[in-house]
């Protein structure tokens, strides 16, 4: 046993749970955990498939920056939500399952069908340039420029598309101190607003205030909860005070 | 050892992340899945520079990093700007656009 | 001249169709102007006729070029010839009296201006039809005359019964006009014209089947026209119509147009010897059942309409006879119009009297009430019963002869029909006329006004001197003659021995019915326990109850499972398909459903499917 089979048993296993822990886990935080580490072990693989430059700019590019991104975002929309694994579409999971089954399949008869050549390595044309990475740099810049330099177009593309999509538009103006001072004493709430958590259980942000009759005032809470139905505290509430 | 190996690993992958994308229904797991797919196509162009003793299959590969870099800061823009006005990543709450 | 003579009644009409409420005041007077006018210039141009030889009477006036397709040329002209004028004065004279007479008759209508359009109407599309001088424009006539018979007869349109009885004479009159048009397609397609002349000149070249058939398409317009078996059923009915109207259009004129028809085609049957056999049979039947259809109805109109059925029959039978019959034809048919106009005008007379009342069981003893109308009525009854010298005698009795020239049995149909015909004349005497009073309370009856009397009179004169005077003044066998040929019927019974036989059974039929109806007391209210035979008069001898079951039934059932069939099978058939495309469209839009995934799965088990295929091939 090669050193290449052993770093290639490791490492190839590892690659594959973290691939199957990524589909399976429930929450989405944990799938990119999984899925990170799968990216690291195809990065060793890489390397030891004579590629160091490449193993390098996936820890550092997808694994550094492209993972934490999607950890980010992740943290943005709720680090805890978590996908029901039951299925909701028809058929869907028994014919992805059939589908997939055939495909990986069809690849593996097709891959172990074919003639398994001696691999030629790349230690010779590296040696042409002086080193891999000097070999690819000059590939690149050379062959490849005009690929490059398109992909340095999609690159900015890409940033001004997020920017444009996620940027939050202001419709109003924003109000003054002297508005909401007049609002405040003109306006339908002569006191001020009810604050969340009154005549409640916890103090939470999501637990909204009872009107004296017992109902929610759904104007105690940030417009997010409301719609998202999140007032399970001030139900709790509601029917112990009867 | 055979070289086919990584071909076959990455043939596993690839239909792995297949499979996560066609029954995942949170967004940001459909697009690791994505993400795993690019991944496994990487490997197999890398593995097959090795074999064929060429460097093309590794800048093909580093033009796809940078592709899915892209890509992933465009896709997950997207779902950040669905989920401020929908309150859900699931991509089947995204499904008005139907008969 | 000929122009004037239509143009005059058509302005008429014009005027108090389209002049409204306005024309109310002076509008009968307008009308009666205008056929009057038409009268005096068809008497001026009856004059200038006879003053000229024979060979120069007939004259034409080309108007304009009615239709000109290729070889399909239509001139609109007018024919004037012995037949022609004669169906002219009988029109415009008859016509010009019974507008008189409807100035009283209708002087409380409140649509009298409407009326009196019509009547204006129908004379000027009379005198088209006869004046014509291609079968073309008389079919324009034709039509023209069935639109106003339509409009008269459901003249009292609040009636249910008088507007279903106008409906029925036009949609009859539809099935005639058909094989008027057959006619006129057939005559174009053979002779390649469609002028009188034409024709006549080219009968004799054609194949004697197509003549044949020509023949009976004609036939079958004159039944539609003019009642005759088996389209006769719409004139019964057609007596919902004002009394005028019924002398003028259902009894002198209107119904003889397809008598008209015949004589004016005589080049054609000349030669088909199967359809004037056909004709003689339609008239032969028409004469009987119409004879037989009169003696049963209460209705004095109804009874009336039967007898103008079967005198009719005798003109067509006779027009069947060929040129021993076609000037007698045209000679009964003038009599006829004289005195059946004038019985008409006689019932109207007595209804005037009786409230509107038809129904002879409520007369009797109206002769002392309404000595006029008894008086004219009677020599009427006298004319069309065949008495000599009354004008019926002359005509009826030529055809009789005539008939029996023919074939046996022909001769003895009319000379049963003569009989018949006294029968429920004088029935119809005894039970308007005389016997006890059976009138209804409140009823007072009286003496029409003279605008109604004197027309009736003119026509009683002319029922008791017309025939004469034409036969033996005006020579009308041998007027005719250049137009329809004439032969003197060669026959073994001869006419010394007819006419005593004939006027024996006329007794025998007239005494009979005096012995049934002047002797005995007539019950005010029908009698139920008849025979078979009277029942089946009464309902006009089943021709409505033949014609349902025989047409409208069958018809009805067609058409329901026609509607049957293009419901579910057409329909079904083009609804299936879009229902199943649209079934399909349905249940596929359900793959659009929106899902993101079930997109992706549809693409991967697509490249699944094709990468498959690839391996497949390469291995």
């Amino acid at each position: 046993m090669t050193g290449e089979s052993l770093v290639f048993g490791v490492s190839g296993t590892f690659a594959i749970v973290g691939a199957v822990g990524m589909v399976i886990s429930r929450k989405a935080v944990h799938s990119a955990l999984w899925v990170a580490f799968a990216m690291i072990n195809i990065a060793i693989l890489y390397f030891s498939l004579e590629a160091p430059f490449l193993g390098t700019i996936q820890i550092i590019v997808y694994t550094g920056a492209i993972m934490m991104m999607f950890l980010f975002v992740l943290m943005m929309v709720g680090v805890d939500s978590s996908d029901s694994l039951i299925e909701t579409i028809k058929g869907q999971r028994v014919l992805a399952s059939l589908f997939g089954l055939i495909f990986g399949a069809m690849l593996v008869s097709a891959i172990t069908s074919s003639l398994a050549s001696p691999s030629a390595g790349l230690a010779a044309v590296s040696a042409d340039s002086g080193g891999p990475i000097q070999a690819i740099a000059r590939l690149i810049f050379r062959e490849y420029v005009f690929a490059f330099e398109a992909l340095s177009a999609l690159l900015i593309t890409a940033a001004v598309g997020a920017i444009l999509l996620a940027h939050n538009e202001r419709w109003a103006p924003r109000k003054t101190q002297d508005q909401m001072q007049r609002e405040r004493t003109l306006g339908t709430h002569i006191t001020p607003l009810p604050a969340p958590g009154v005549l409640a259980s916890t103090n939470a942000v999501d637990t909204p205030a009872l009107l004296p009759d017992g109902s929610i005032s759904t104007t105690s809470l940030p417009g997010s909860f409301g719609l998202k139905g999140q007032v399970d505290g001030a139900r709790s509430i509601t029917e112990e005070g009867k | 050892m055979n070289p086919n190996n990584y071909l076959l690993l990455a043939a596993i992958l690839f239909t792995i992340g297949a499979y996560g994308v066609l029954v995942r229904r949170n967004a940001i797991i459909v697009f690791l899945s994505v993400e795993l797919m690019l991944n496994a196509a990487n490997l197999a162009f890398v593995a097959a520079a090795r074999n064929t003793g060429t460097l093309d299959g590794l800048v093909a590969a580093f033009f796809v990093m940078v592709v899915a870099a892209a890509e992933v800061v465009v896709g997950l823009a997207i779902i950040v700007t669905i989920f401020r006005t929908r309150r859900s990543a699931s991509i089947d709450e995204a499904s008005l656009m139907k008969y | 001249m000929i122009a004037a003579l239509i143009g005059l009644p058509l302005l008429g009409a014009v005027v108090l169709l389209l002049g409204g409420r306005r024309t109310n005041a002076w509008g009968h007077l307008l009308a009666v102007v205008m056929s009057a006018s038409s009268f005096f210039i068809a008497a001026m141009l009856f004059m200038q006729m006879v003053g000229k030889p024979e060979e120069e009477r007939e004259i034409g006036q080309f108007l304009f070029d009615w239709i000109a397709v290729g070889a399909f040329q239509i001139p609109f002209g007018f024919y004037l010839d012995q037949l022609a004028i004669v169906f002219v004065l009988l029109i415009t004279g008859v016509g010009t009296l019974i507008h008189i007479y409807s100035i009283g008759y209708m002087a409380h209508d409140p649509n009298r201006r409407q009326f009196f359009g019509y009547l204006n109407l129908f004379i000027a599309s009379m005198l088209l039809l006869v004046l014509a001088d291609n079968y073309f424009l008389l079919y324009l006539g034709w039509e023209s005359v069935g639109l106003a018979s339509y409009l008269l007869i459901s003249f009292y349109q609040q009636k249910p019964s008088a507007a279903a009885a106008g409906k029925k004479a036009f949609i009859v009159n539809r099935v005639g006009d058909v094989g008027l048009a057959l006619a006129i397609l057939l005559m174009f397609v053979t002779f390649g014209t469609l002028s009188f002349e034409g024709v006549a000149a080219g009968a004799g070249l054609a194949a004697p089947t197509t003549v044949t058939w020509i023949g009976l398409a004609l036939l079958l317009a004159a039944c539609g026209k003019s009642a005759q078996f088996p389209l006769q059923s719409w004139l019964l009915d057609a007596m919902e119509g004002p009394t005028p109207v019924s002398a003028l259009i259902h009894a002198a004129t209107m119904v003889t147009a397809g008598v008209y028809l015949i004589v004016r085609a005589h080049a054609i049957f000349d030669l088909s010897e199967t359809a004037r056999t056909a004709v003689v049979i339609v008239g032969a039947i028409t004469l009987l059942l119409g004879a037989f259809i009169g003696t049963a109805k209460d209705d004095i109109k109804k009874g009336l309409a039967g007898s103008t059925m079967s005198q009719i029959g005798y003109m067509i039978l006779a027009a069947g006879l060929g040129p021993v019959g076609y000037v007698f034809a045209i000679f009964h048919l003038l009599t006829h119009g004289m005195f059946k106009a004038g019985l008409f005008l006689g019932a109207g007379s007595v209804m005037h009297g009786m409230h509107d009342d038809v129904n002879m069981r409520h007369y009797g003893a109206l002769r002392t009430m309404m000595k006029v109308t008894y008086a004219t009525f009677a020599l009427g009854f006298l004319a069309i019963i065949g008495v000599p010298p009354f004008a019926g005698f002359w005509s009826k009795d030529e055809i009789i002869h005539a008939a029996f020239g023919q074939n046996l049995f022909i001769g003895l149909a009319t000379l049963l029909g003569a009989g018949v015909t006294a029968f429920y004349m004088t029935r119809m005497m005894a039970m308007t006329f005389f016997g006890e009073a059976r009138w209804e309370q409140d009823v007072k009856p009286h003496e029409s006004p003279a605008v109604m009397t004197i027309p009736m009179i003119v026509l009683a004169l002319g029922s008791a001197f017309g025939g004469m005077a034409m036969l033996f003044i005006g020579d009308i066998e041998h007027w005719l003659e250049p137009v329809t040929g004439f032969a003197y019927p060669q026959n073994s019974v001869s006419k010394a021995v007819l006419i005593p036989i004939t006027l024996a059974v006329i007794l025998g039929g007239a005494g009979y019915a005096w012995l049934c109806y002047g002797r005995r007391p007539i019950p005010v209210d029908a009698p139920t326990n008849v025979s078979l035979l009277t029942k089946a008069a009464r309902a006009d001898a089943y021709g409505d109850a033949i014609n349902e079951s025989l047409f409208m039934r069958p018809g009805q059932y067609l058409t329901r499972s026609l509607t049957w069939f293009d419901a579910k099978a057409i329909d079904g058939f083009v609804g299936g398909i879009a229902a199943a495309v649209g079934g399909l469209s349905a249940r596929s839009r359900r793959l659009q459903n929106g899902y993101v995934r079930s997109y992706a799965l549809t693409m991967f088990g697509g490249a699944t499917l094709i990468a498959l295929i690839l391996l497949l091939v390469r291995l």
